[in-house]
């Protein structure tokens, strides 16, 4: 039985009918990992017991003849930044090697409730700082589709899991892109809720405006699945809030695409263009109306995206001194030392480098030439996205500007790595949900196709994105 | 540019220590990218309000009261710092005697 190819619904059926058992399904997925990981070190550590201990209660559970929960047996991956109780949980840091997650994250406990396998813990950017997961202190991602090429960040671990078959599902976190970018370059769908949409405790934050958590899947229909799963308003996040079910009808000869004619700008690759253009193409013949739209504040958006990521990463990463969190420097004179020599021992360079920019940022004197600005560049990104959701529904383009590129090709320049982020971070300022849907392929390359709808309107992305990923079959 | 002095004085208020050769790389990485930063200056906000969030939140309130937790997880908590005494956490001092710090 080839268990690669089979969807969350293909899972309990198979389970029902008794084609197999949770156990043996954990085991082939675990089989997998264990196969393919040296090549692509897509995971930080494997959950395995764990696993089949989840993968047991599910077997139980059908012995008994009871009901089975929505995910159950499903091999899942989760990004190591979401807490997993008794699993060690390290944000991709050598200053969290050792710290083993004292509890489950809220979302963490809505899979394990909804009967999800744990599978393992995947490899990210140190604290989901990069596009690449070159920046994790583990190594680098590779990207399944070609070994030499990065596999996107910073949730590149989760995204490769699902495409290399290593897993069904996983959760990502994205503050940036960080779920989009990866879900692009490995060719698989992965999406940003909006803002507040899934709660945020238990996840090691980054920059907790930005921050939210969402899931990868092989299709559409999975990632919407995981998605109704993990949202809803949580006490322990008092920024989430109860999405709202939309009761219209979808209809794609009502839906309006506006295409924003700065994502198509100097900068992005000929070939990601002409993929991207035909995926809007079919939508547009399948009956959908296409609009150009302007965006005219895209210029700032990634400018003030550092800005503010830099700045509130900064506070957020100060309880990593080797007191509160973390590996602790050894023979310190006093305390001072102690939190400055742990935390340059064991940060590393992208960290470091956002630190103090940040620090920067917030100092006496710059404050309001920079993050203040930013702030209000940021209401100007959200009234662009206001003023163009008046005339359309949804807003379509790239994910990122160019392919995957080589491992270490950007590694030294961290500005031009930054430039991936270009598409996406607009979407974290306004707090929007955006989605990566694979729609084709340069060479063997994948390309994402980046849909963006008004908040809480996550059922439009889903729906529009189904259309998208049949046409690209 | 930076100078080498203002890296290690943004360093100092990170609290991150620095080896010599990351002073001349930071040196480089952060006056590229805050002059990158300074594309904002063309962007006209004036009579623009500040946005901290993305969603309109108000003050979440609720009674601040201590949520009861069994010893079992207080002690696992504790257990995770680098150094404990008599189920506390144990740091370095922060004045030293007899020193001018």
């Amino acid at each position: 039985m080839n268990f690669e190819i089979l969807s969350i619904k293909d899972i309990t059926s198979g389970l029902i009918q008794k084609k197999f058992s949770a156990v043996e399904l954990a085991q082939s997925f675990l089989d997998t990992i264990k196969n393919k990981e040296k090549d692509l070190n897509a995971f930080i550590e494997v959950t395995e017991e764990l696993a089949f201990k989840e993968a047991k209660a599910i077997d139980e559970k059908i012995k008994k003849g009871e009901s089975l929960p929505v995910l159950a047996g499903v091999p899942c991956a989760v990004k190591d930044a979401i807490l997993v109780e008794g699993e060690r949980c390290t944000a991709g840091s050598r200053i969290l090697k050792n710290y083993i997650a004292p509890y489950d994250a809220t979302v963490i406990k809505k899979i394990k409730n909804a009967g999800a396998i744990i599978v393992g813990k995947t490899n990210m950017d140190e604290f989901g700082m990069g596009g690449s997961t070159e920046n994790s202190a583990f190594g680098p991602t590779k990207n399944p589709h070609d070994h030499e090429r990065v596999a996107g960040g910073s949730s590149g671990g989760a995204a490769a899991s699902v495409s290399a078959h290593e897993s069904v599902v996983s959760l990502g976190e994205d503050t940036g892109g960080s779920i989009r970018l990866p879900a692009s370059f490995c060719g698989v769908v992965g999406l940003k809720p909006t803002y507040g949409a899934v709660s945020r405790n238990g996840i090691i934050a980054l920059a907790s405006s930005l921050d939210q958590v969402g899931p990868f899947a092989k299709t559409v229909e999975d990632a919407e699945i995981l998605f109704n799963v993990i949202k809803g308003k949580d006490p322990m996040d008092s920024t989430s809030v109860e999405s709202k079910i939309s009761n219209d009808k979808f209809l794609i000869s009502k839906l309006r695409i506006g295409v924003p004619k700065e994502y198509f700008a100097k900068g992005l690759d000929p070939e990601v263009e002409k993929v991207i253009r035909d995926a809007i193409k079919k939508l547009e013949g399948a009956g959908a109306h296409i609009e150009e739209i302007e965006l005219k504040n895209t210029k700032y958006a990634l400018a003030a995206y550092y800005i503010i990521n830099t700045s509130e990463a900064s506070a957020n990463l100060a309880r990593f001194d080797g007191v509160r969190y973390g590996v602790q420097a050894k023979e310190t004179a006093d305390l001072l030392q102690t939190y400055i020599r742990s935390r340059g021992e064991s940060l590393g360079p992208e960290v470091k480098r956002r630190i103090m920019l940040g620090t920067y940022a917030l100092s006496a004197g710059y404050y309001d030439a920079y993050y203040i600005k930013a702030q209000k560049v940021r209401t100007l990104l959200k009234q662009d996205f206001d003023n163009a959701f008046k005339k359309v529904d949804i807003i379509a383009g790239p994910v990122s500007p160019f392919l995957p590129f080589k491992i270490g090709e950007k590694v030294d320049d961290p500005l031009s790595m930054y430039l991936v982020d270009i598409y996406t971070v607009p979407v974290n300022l306004a707090g929007l949900p955006g989605i990566s849907i694979p729609v084709g392929k340069v060479g063997n390359l994948p390309v994402g196709l980046q849909l963006i709808a008004k908040p809480f309107r996550e059922d439009l992305l889903f729906e529009t994105g189904k259309l998208a990923e049949q046409y690209a079959r | 540019m930076l100078t080498k002095e203002e890296v290690q004085h943004i360093a100092k208020l990170a609290r991150i220590e620095l080896t010599e050769q990351e002073v001349g790389i930071f040196q480089k990485d952060l006056s590229e990218i805050l002059s990158y930063f300074d594309t904002l200056k063309s962007a006209e906000t004036s009579g623009i309000e500040p946005m901290t969030h993305s969603i309109p939140l108000q003050n979440v309130m609720r009674e601040d009261l201590p949520q009861k937790q069994s010893l079992e997880v207080i002690q696992k908590l504790i257990e995770m710092a680098p150094e404990t005494e008599r189920g506390l956490v144990k740091v370095k001092e922060v004045f030293l005697q007899g020193k001018n710090k």
